[in-house]
């Protein structure tokens, strides 16, 4: 019962008056970005990590999480009543929710999302807390060479193994670990892919390739195809209050949705979109009103939501067990953390203990507040929707640039922000995805140095990898996960043909 | 199995696939001007020698898949508002690397963007957009101590 001594000391932080603020201001804000189109909780993290750099650690860090987590429930809406998610582990809420806003039934989708979102966080949170000691117990024994064996295992599932196209993930990765590569070298003093500009001396920023990727690449992607798209926003008609019959067929689906949601998104694979749809294909056949899937069916709202903010506090676990991200999300939590010196792992776990608990602690707190915030508000939050949308995209804009040339205050910084911004638009256009360039941008170096370290430890004998059991086992399942996705898609091909 | 009609080779996927290429061999080229410093480090060459390698492999994936055809479609493409954003972003970097200071970029910025998303008062948004940058400016530089580039109009507050 360690973990519930250092949650109550963790509670004490959380509920200083000003963590409190913070943790409010991080689900206003997650649950604003969630809401608005185009902007997710990563790009307001990366927005905000300039802004908040000279801020208290704890409390920043409490407010991106507040952010992450308010960005779930926010996203819901969206997908609910204008039929375009937010994000991508919104996609299967969208599919039936917006059928019942259609069929004038949204106030109880909605219903059913906060609370179920609330359900599912709070019993995920609860796993966070009891499964983080006994990972931390584990990694304490991780030599280098097995970190970098999780770091590989790490950027083939994010990148390869549940994509679309595994070479467009792997080259959106190796984009990044290029981008990882230029600035000076900290082990040689030499430096890499810098071609003399003293800007890319020191590393690019993460904050600038988050901002360029997600925000101007964003801006051009939807500018550049206005013509073809046109949005409809439902009105919430009817009863907000879910029916007796909405809560009993609801609460199956939440438990559901969280029991694939967490684990899913514990395990260094990442992502809420695979957990989200599992839910929502499990729900599909358990259900007892099989009519109403594909007219609005509540099961199809409350599993995949349910699943949804499970996995995010899933990914919360290799993060702040192991300091690995596998998310864009937790990227920019990692680069959070990274802002102020700190290294999520078993040693903050030793040496800031006060931090950790602090910041789970305050996400049993944030989920309380979104609840409130989401169910009653929800009208309030609609209203955002009515932004004109030159107006929201300008504004992200401006916000992009001044956030950048504060960081780093030189033109040069703004040239590169606009270099990323057109790679994200034809990252977008040619469906390249955005995550794995984040995660090999920040992962990239810390994986560099773990593998020079084992080879220096071992003279320089790469079979250091395959001696240690641990590293070579998470090898072996990076091969596999590498593998696995063109053995599976030559497989679909090949019954493709037979039919 | 007959090719179907859709399936041609994907020009811009060719692209993607030289420019891959490129990249591969500009790490490469980089690489080999690094010197090795510790005999049991491998140094700082192994990284680059890994990642051009992977993208070179990565260059030939996607070329083949552009030879098949294997991309996903896409939508017509207007470039008239990429055109209105950047260009108001490179007012803004002009500005800044001038001396002429954040603030009369970003309302060039902000009404260049708005336009680029279909609204037609470029007069009225630039002055929105001034408005957000002298907020932004009490917000950064007063509130949170942050150093934005100056210039005459920043003077003034």
């Amino acid at each position: 019962m360690e973990a519930f001594t250092s949650l109550a000391s963790g509670l004490a932080v959380a509920i200083q008056p000003m963590n409190m603020l913070f943790a409010l201001i991080g689900v206003l804000l997650g649950t604003a970005v969630g809401v608005l189109p185009g902007i997710g909780p990563a790009l307001t993290v990366a927005l905000l990590l300039p802004i908040t750099f000279k801020l208290d650690p704890a409390g920043s860090i409490i407010m991106f999480a507040g952010i992450y987590y308010g960005g779930m429930y926010g996203g819901s809406t969206t997908a609910i009543l204008i039929n375009t998610p937010g994000e991508s582990a919104s996609m299967a809420t969208a599919l039936e929710g917006n059928l019942m806003a259609k069929s004038g039934r949204g106030g109880p989708a909605l219903a059913t999302s906060a609370i179920g979102s609330f359900v599912a966080g709070t019993i995920a949170t609860l796993g966070l807390t009891l499964l983080s000691p006994y990972l931390v117990d584990i990694a304490v024994s991780f030599g280098p060479e097995d970190y970098f064996a999780l770091m590989v295992v790490a950027f083939v599932t994010v990148s390869a193994t549940f994509g679309d196209s595994p070479v467009r993930g792997l080259t959106s990765l190796f984009i990044g670990l290029t981008l990882g590569l230029v600035g000076i070298d900290i082990l040689s003093g030499q430096s890499r892919l810098s071609f003399g500009i003293p800007e890319l001396y020191d590393n690019i920023e993460v904050t600038t390739l988050a901002v360029g990727l997600f925000a101007v690449g964003e801006a051009l992607y939807v500018a550049s195809r206005r013509h073809v798209h046109e949005e409809k926003l439902e009105a919430v008609r009817g009863s907000l209050w879910m029916t007796k019959d909405d809560w009993k067929r609801s609460w199956k689906p939440w438990l559901r949705g969280t029991a694939f949601g967490f684990p899913i998104g514990a395990l260094p694979a990442g992502g809420a979109e695979i957990p989200t749809f599992l839910s929502y294909s499990t729900e599909k056949r358990l259900t007892k009103h099989p009519e109403e899937f594909g007219r609005g069916a509540i099961e199809g709202v409350a599993g995949p939501e349910a699943a949804n903010n499970a996995a995010a506090a899933g990914t919360l676990v290799p993060l702040l067990t192991l300091g690995l991200p596998t998310s864009a999300t937790a990227a920019m939590l990692l680069a959070g953390f990274q802002q102020y010196g700190l290294n999520p792992g078993p040693l903050l776990f030793a040496e800031r203990p006060d931090l950790v608990w602090g910041l789970i602690a305050s996400l049993f707190i944030a989920n309380g507040m979104l609840l409130v915030l989401n169910l009653p508000l929800v009208g309030l939050w609609v209203r955002l929707l009515a932004i004109p949308q030159p107006w929201l995209y300008a504004g992200i804009l401006v916000f992009a640039t001044m956030g950048t040339i504060a960081a780093n205050p030189s033109p040069v910084e703004l040239v590169m922000l606009g270099v990323f911004g057109v790679l994200g638009f034809l990252m977008r256009r040619f469906d390249f995805p955005i995550a794995p360039v984040v995660v090999g941008l920040i992962l990239g170096p810390i994986a560099e140095s773990q593998l020079r370290r084992a080879l220096s430890i071992s003279l320089g004998d790469p079979m250091v990898l395959l001696q240690s059991p641990i590293s070579a086992t998470l090898l072996v399942i990076a091969l596999f996960a590498l593998v696995a996705p063109f053995v599976l898609k030559g497989m679909g091909r090949f019954k493709a043909v037979e039919d | 199995m007959t090719p179907s009609p859709q399936r041609r080779v994907d020009v811009a996927g060719l692209v993607i696939a030289l420019l891959l290429l490129v990249l591969a061999g500009v790490v490469w080229w980089d690489m080999t001007k690094l010197q090795i410093l510790s005999p049991y480090d491998l140094g700082p060459k192994v990284m680059p020698i890994v990642v051009s390698g992977c993208l070179t492999l990565l260059a030939i994936g996607n070329g083949i898949g552009a030879f098949r055809g294997d991309l996903p479609a896409r939508d017509s493409l207007d470039w008239k508002p990429i055109v209105l954003i950047l260009g108001g972003l490179a007012c803004l970097i002009a500005l800044i690397a001038f001396g002429g200071g954040f603030m009369i970029g970003t309302a060039l910025l902000f009404a260049a963007t708005s336009t680029a998303f279909g609204r037609r008062a470029f007069v009225t948004d630039f002055i929105i957009g001034a408005v957000i940058a002298v907020f932004v400016y009490v917000l950064f530089a007063k509130l949170l101590t942050l150093s934005l580039p100056a210039g005459p109009l920043e003077r003034l507050f």
